[in-house]
């Protein structure tokens, strides 16, 4: 077999637009809270304690083109680090299609020293994801992306 | 006892922040799978994990998380740790079915 | 006075790609990284299996391999290799088999068991880096060659083989996912699709099923004649253990 170059991230996005997916982009598509739905937007409200959620700050680091929905590495931080006087108290991160919205709630103590986390996480289909931070002062931010899950190809069942 | 990977990422030193890594071999059913007998497999997750510091004199939180189904097996969780001084690390990883497992880790600073 | 111009001709680049190179930067950066690859857990326990002895008061495997970065460097690397006393080509799963019965009087270890899984895991690992390198053993050959045939026949429901797939369409894509050259260079792996570590031999039956046919029973001796052919294959790459694929 000839050498053959590996697929370019290009022409991996265009091709699963071709496949009458949401449309792929070169970097994640940000979504705004208009278009996320209401028991995303109810769990969202529980972890923001009554403070209003305001877009922005949240850093949502996740692969836009996912290998297997099964364990999808993702990293949730504040865009330039929180301000000395409002540390970031938790985060979280939420999911529009799984069968529950929550997927991890972390608590930061005084000892953490940077608002960041990483962790693997599965997704059972295409789907918006949501982080959240909530901060000192009881503000609340939040970032929203669309995710493209891949699936295995050849549907094997175990034996 | 469940295996576990523990990793600090570089050597500590007084006040400054490092990054710290957990692996724990772990299945995280989910609870809504099906088996291969066509009934859903019992719901067997890590749903807590806590990571603290005893300086000898007192233990403060430094990360701690819930996890829900959406946590993927074997669960990796990374986060920073800012070493006050000397003292230990303790990691608690605890869930369904009775599972609780900790780990401690010793900490010297430069 | 002619000078002779001696001009240094590049070495080819090998133009065969591992898995590794068709997956997304993140699958990458999981299996590059020891403190995120979960495959390292399974590692972690061959090790500790490694030295434990065992309940029957026999030696633990380091009593007489003493410690597995030495004794078993390059070892994976040569599998499967023939065993002389069963006059047939063995897998490293197989050889540790055989040394549980011959040596520690222990019962074999289970097809895909999490402590079979563990040591093939933490003896390959020793090998991690170095080339495949499949043994130049004239009593291999009939068997390298049944693997070839074996690759290249069709199966299934679906009539394919592994050749039309992992030499015809490799690079090309099956429903959305890249089709890789199918090289298995980091054996035993963590697939994400499992959410666990598994050998080739489950690999290879879950492939079958793809194609709707009936999976040789594990242990087949189907399955060593595939994996010999598929390290003469791969032949130079280099080992992978504890891969991570999706």
């Amino acid at each position: 077999m000839a050498g053959r170059q590996i697929l370019s991230r290009t022409r991996r996005l265009v091709l699963s637009a071709g496949m009458g997916m949401a449309a792929g982009v070169l970097q994640l598509r940000p979504v705004a809270a208009a278009e996320l739905p209401a028991d995303l937007l109810a769990a969202m409200q529980v972890f923001a304690q009554g403070a209003a959620v305001r877009e922005g700050r949240v850093v949502l680091e996740i692969a836009e083109l996912v290998d297997n929905g099964n364990a999808v590495p993702v990293r949730v931080a504040i865009d330039g680090g929180a301000p000395a006087t409002a540390p970031v108290v938790a985060m979280a991160l939420f999911n529009e299609r799984n069968p529950q919205r929550e997927v991890v709630v972390a608590q930061f103590g005084v000892l953490s020293g940077r608002p960041e986390f990483s962790t693997r996480i599965r997704l059972a289909t295409s789907q918006k994801l949501v982080a959240m931070a909530r901060l000192q002062d009881g503000s609340c931010w939040f970032r929203s992306v669309d995710v493209i899950v891949t699936l295995a190809a050849c549907i094997e069942g175990e034996s | 006892m469940a295996r576990t990977r523990i990793s600090l990422q570089g050597d500590p030193v007084r006040g400054v922040p490092m990054e710290i890594r957990t692996l724990i071999a772990h299945p995280m059913e989910t609870g809504y799978r099906p088996g291969a007998d066509g009934k859903v497999l019992a719901r067997n997750l890590i749903r807590r994990f806590r990571c603290s510091f005893d300086d000898g004199a007192r233990t403060q939180l430094v990360f701690a998380a819930e996890l829900f189904p959406a946590t993927a097996a074997n669960p990796y969780i990374a986060f920073h740790f800012t070493p006050p001084g000397n003292g230990t690390l303790r990691f608690v990883w605890e869930g369904d079915q009775g599972f609780a497992q900790t780990e401690t880790l010793a900490v010297r600073v430069a | 006075m002619v000078m002779a111009q001696i001009v240094a001709r590049p070495e080819p680049a090998d133009p065969r790609r591992s898995g590794f190179d068709f997956m997304g930067p993140s699958t990458q950066a999981m299996q590059r990284d020891d403190d995120r690859n979960p495959g390292m857990l399974w590692v972690v326990d061959g090790e500790a299996l490694w030295s434990r002895e065992p309940a029957n008061g026999g030696k633990a495997c380091i009593a007489c391999h003493a410690a597995a970065n030495s004794s078993m460097a390059g070892v994976a690397a040569r599998y499967p290799a023939f065993d002389a006393a069963s006059a047939r080509p063995v897998t490293l799963g197989q050889r540790i088999n055989v040394c549980r019965q011959q040596h520690q009087r222990l019962p074999v270890l289970a097809w895909e068991s999490p402590d079979l899984l563990a040591l093939e895991a933490f003896v390959a690992h020793q090998s991690r880096g170095r080339p495949i390198a499949p043994p130049a053993d004239p009593r291999l050959a009939p068997f390298t060659e049944q693997g070839r045939q074996l690759f290249g026949q069709r199966l299934g429901q679906l009539n394919l083989s592994c050749s039309i797939c992992h030499d015809r369409s490799a690079g090309r894509r099956l429903g959305g996912s890249p089709i890789p050259e199918g090289h298995a260079t980091g054996y035993p792996l963590y697939r994400l699709e499992w959410q666990g570590l598994g050998s080739l031999q489950r690999r290879l039956r879950n492939c079958m099923a793809g194609v709707r046919a009936e999976p040789y029973a594990f242990g087949a001796p189907q399955w060593v004649a595939l994996e010999l052919y598929l390290a003469q294959r791969a032949r130079g790459m280099p080992l992978e253990t504890p891969a991570v694929r999706p």
